[in-house]
């Protein structure tokens, strides 16, 4: 049995910092189908078009009909452990490392059977259930876990197997940066952190000498502490990062500057290269003076750099001309993302997109409902981390745009453009 | 120089300390307040500084930083044509601005007793006139500068905002145009971010030192410091904004000359 997860130790500053390896990581195009589903958090397979066949291993056609016409579907997630191992001398060096592996193979209520790490309650002839999950390289894997009559297992159950928590980036005594602390999802963000046991959180706030209205309820909780921050200034940033940088596990960039409207508003230049200030360059400076240790301390012992989080808009995929300038900035943040999340990986570090809706907040103010509260957005956040999802969307209304941009991009932006003149 | 030219007296005076040099400006940096709009509002840009190379790969022998302010930052310069009131005189922007104005005398009303606990302390025409009776009759082309040791404060101290705005010190209505109309004052000084007073936009007129310093083709300095080295009188001061086309104020280096027998 497992043992409840304990708070890492301090590390020996006597002994060297291992360096961070990484599984194997080659896939094939088509593999990385799975790729994309474990990045959203869905459990999906390749299912054939013309008769339905769930397919595992990836292939060129369907093996039950010969059709090429295999599409990502979302599948059923249970299954039956069918032979259970441990690998003890693993051939790769990740797993070497972190050996004994436990490994089996799963007849999925889908149909195909597959090789997956293995939650080590697990025994043959249990029913489990399955997750696709990215591996510390970015790609897909399978972790089952025990699912039958009175063998559930609770999340927190799960967190004590450390194969599980190198499939995600759980904040259970982690130590957290979140960047701007005046972002209104900062004390259900909090909160949630809290709630999911993070360690120590560190609240950048910028311009101290203005009011900050949580000050006091923060400065009453364990474990909080505020910190000047100011995303728009390079020596700010760069002195947090001398401080904090090898000290914080899950960096969570809660920068944003939203200010609606179309192109050619009074001011919409200077708005918008404040948004930009913080959302593109903010994330870059906090890029260049945070990336290279956490990416560093990938592997540093049970406390090694997770993951980085950015909490984006919705606008940053859809681009709606009612928040022209906003969207620009929220977009160049995701391409900025992409390049970062690249680097991050050599450390084995993962970066997650979170993209909400327009939210419950004032610059909201006018926007339709359904409006996504904060604490929506904080729960929405935490989850990522825990799944280790890369991208996430938060509300109705981002859930909404999204789909609607998958299905036909051209038509959703006339639609936009038809609101805008409405 | 020749020993007789008018400027030998002044080297001879600096040199043996007969005149002081006090410093009036502020640290241009990024984390000083800035002046509040609200939101929906243009903003202006706080003081940031980002390196171009510090003897190191992007340039290996040399260090170097490119800057980036708004016009009002940090200790700094209001031309007339900042306000609505000036924008039609002549020579009202800071590239314009005629030399001869760059070093004037002043005048230091020394308010900070009453400034002490007291972020709503405005300082009126019948103060003004009383502390003429003690040092004489402020002389027209003079700066009048407002010492409230503001300056010796920092952070959200010094910026004093509340729900209701910001809470300094400065000038009501009637005392700004009694300086300028009936004093004709060259400017006006500060060490708060305004020459107005925080809540000087519920004054009558709305941020009176503003409206009628610019409307006459007077200056304002804001966010000085060290005004607690200056005498009352006698004190000569350099002020010279940088030189931006049509530019609305400027952050500066102001300098106070001071003979050492008025301090």
């Amino acid at each position: 049995m497992t043992q409840p997860l304990q708070p890492p130790r301090r590390k020996n500053p006597l002994e060297r910092t291992r360096l961070p390896l990484l599984p194997p990581a080659k896939r094939s195009r088509r593999a990385h189908d799975l790729t994309r589903a474990a990045a959203e958090g869905r459990f999906a397979l390749h299912a054939c078009e013309s008769c339905g066949t769930y397919s595992y291993p990836p292939r060129e056609a369907c093996p039950a009909c010969l059709s090429d016409r295999l599409v990502l579907r979302d599948a059923p997630d249970g299954g039956e452990l069918l032979s259970a191992t441990k690998a003890e001398v693993p051939a790769d060096n990740y797993f070497r490392e972190r050996a004994p592996w436990s490994v089996g193979l799963v007849r999925m209520d889908g149909g195909p059977t597959v090789l997956c790490f293995l939650n080590p309650r697990c025994r043959p002839g249990d029913l489990v259930r399955l997750q696709l999950r990215l591996d510390r390289a970015g790609q897909a894997v399978f972790y089952a876990f025990p699912a039958g009559k009175g063998q559930a297992m609770s999340e927190r159950e799960l967190s004590e197997d450390p194969q599980w928590r190198e499939l995600g980036a759980d904040p259970q005594h982690r130590r957290i940066l979140i960047t701007d602390g005046r972002n209104p999802v900062l004390m259900p963000l909090v909160a949630a952190l809290h709630g999911a046991g993070a360690g120590e959180i560190i609240i950048g706030l910028s311009e101290s000498w203005k009011p900050f209205a949580h000050r006091d309820a923060l400065a009453a909780m364990d474990k909080v502490t505020i910190v000047p921050l100011d995303l728009t200034d390079e020596r700010s940033v760069i002195d947090l990062a001398r401080d904090h940088a090898a000290k914080i596990e899950i960096l969570i960039n809660t920068a944003d500057y939203l200010r609606p409207g179309p192109l050619g508003g009074a001011s919409s230049l200077n708005a918008a290269r404040e948004a930009m200030e913080r959302l593109y360059f903010g994330q870059l400076r906090l890029a260049e003076a945070f990336a290279p240790v956490m990416i560093a301390r990938g592997a540093d012992g049970d406390a090694g750099a997770a993951a980085w989080v950015n909490l984006l808009s919705i606008y940053a995929q859809v681009h709606d001309p009612a928040y022209a300038t906003y969207s620009g900035a929220q977009a160049a943040a995701v391409a900025l993302s992409q390049g970062l999340r690249a680097e991050l990986a050599k450390g084995g570090v993962r970066l997650a997109n979170v993209f909400a809706g327009p939210t419950d907040s004032e610059w909201y103010q006018t926007s339709a409902q359904p409006k996504v509260s904060q604490s929506a957005i904080a729960a929405a956040l935490v989850d990522a981390l825990k799944r280790g999802m890369e991208e996430t969307y938060v509300g109705d209304t981002a859930k909404d745009l999204h789909a609607r941009k998958q299905r036909n991009p051209k038509a959703l932006e006339r639609e936009l453009a038809a609101g805008l003149e409405g | 120089m020749h020993a007789d030219s008018p400027l030998s007296g002044f080297a001879l005076a600096l040199a043996t300390g007969a005149v002081s040099i006090v410093d009036l400006t502020q640290t241009l940096s990024p984390d000083f307040p800035t002046i509040v709009m609200p939101p929906e509002l243009g903003q202006s840009m706080p003081v940031r500084i980002e390196r171009i190379s510090h003897y190191d790969a992007a340039g290996p022998a040399w260090y170097w930083n490119n800057i980036s302010f708004g016009e009002h930052t940090g200790t700094h310069f209001d031309a007339p044509i900042h306000w609505f009131t000036g924008r039609d005189l002549a020579n009202n922007a800071v590239d314009t601005l005629p030399t001869a104005h760059m070093i004037a005398p002043a005048c230091v009303i020394d308010c900070s007793r009453e400034s002490a606990d007291n972020g709503d302390f405005r300082l009126t025409r019948d103060m003004v006139l009383a502390w003429e009776a003690m040092h004489g009759q402020i002389t027209s082309g003079s700066w009048v500068l407002m010492r409230t040791d503001w300056s010796q404060r920092a952070g959200a101290a010094y910026a004093n905002l509340a729900d209701d705005g910001p809470h300094t010190p400065g000038p009501d209505a009637e005392v700004m145009r009694f300086l300028v109309e009936e004093r004709a004052v060259l400017g006006f000084g500060t060490e708060t971010i305004g020459t107005d007073a925080g809540q000087g936009g519920h004054f009558q007129p709305p941020y009176p030192a503003h409206h009628y310093l610019h409307g006459a083709g007077r200056y304002g300095l804001q966010c000085l410091c060290n005004l607690d080295q200056l005498p009352p009188m006698g004190a000569m001061i350099v002020a010279a904004p940088l030189k931006i086309q049509n530019g609305s104020g400027s952050p500066l280096r102001v300098l106070a000359l001071v003979p050492s027998s008025g301090r």
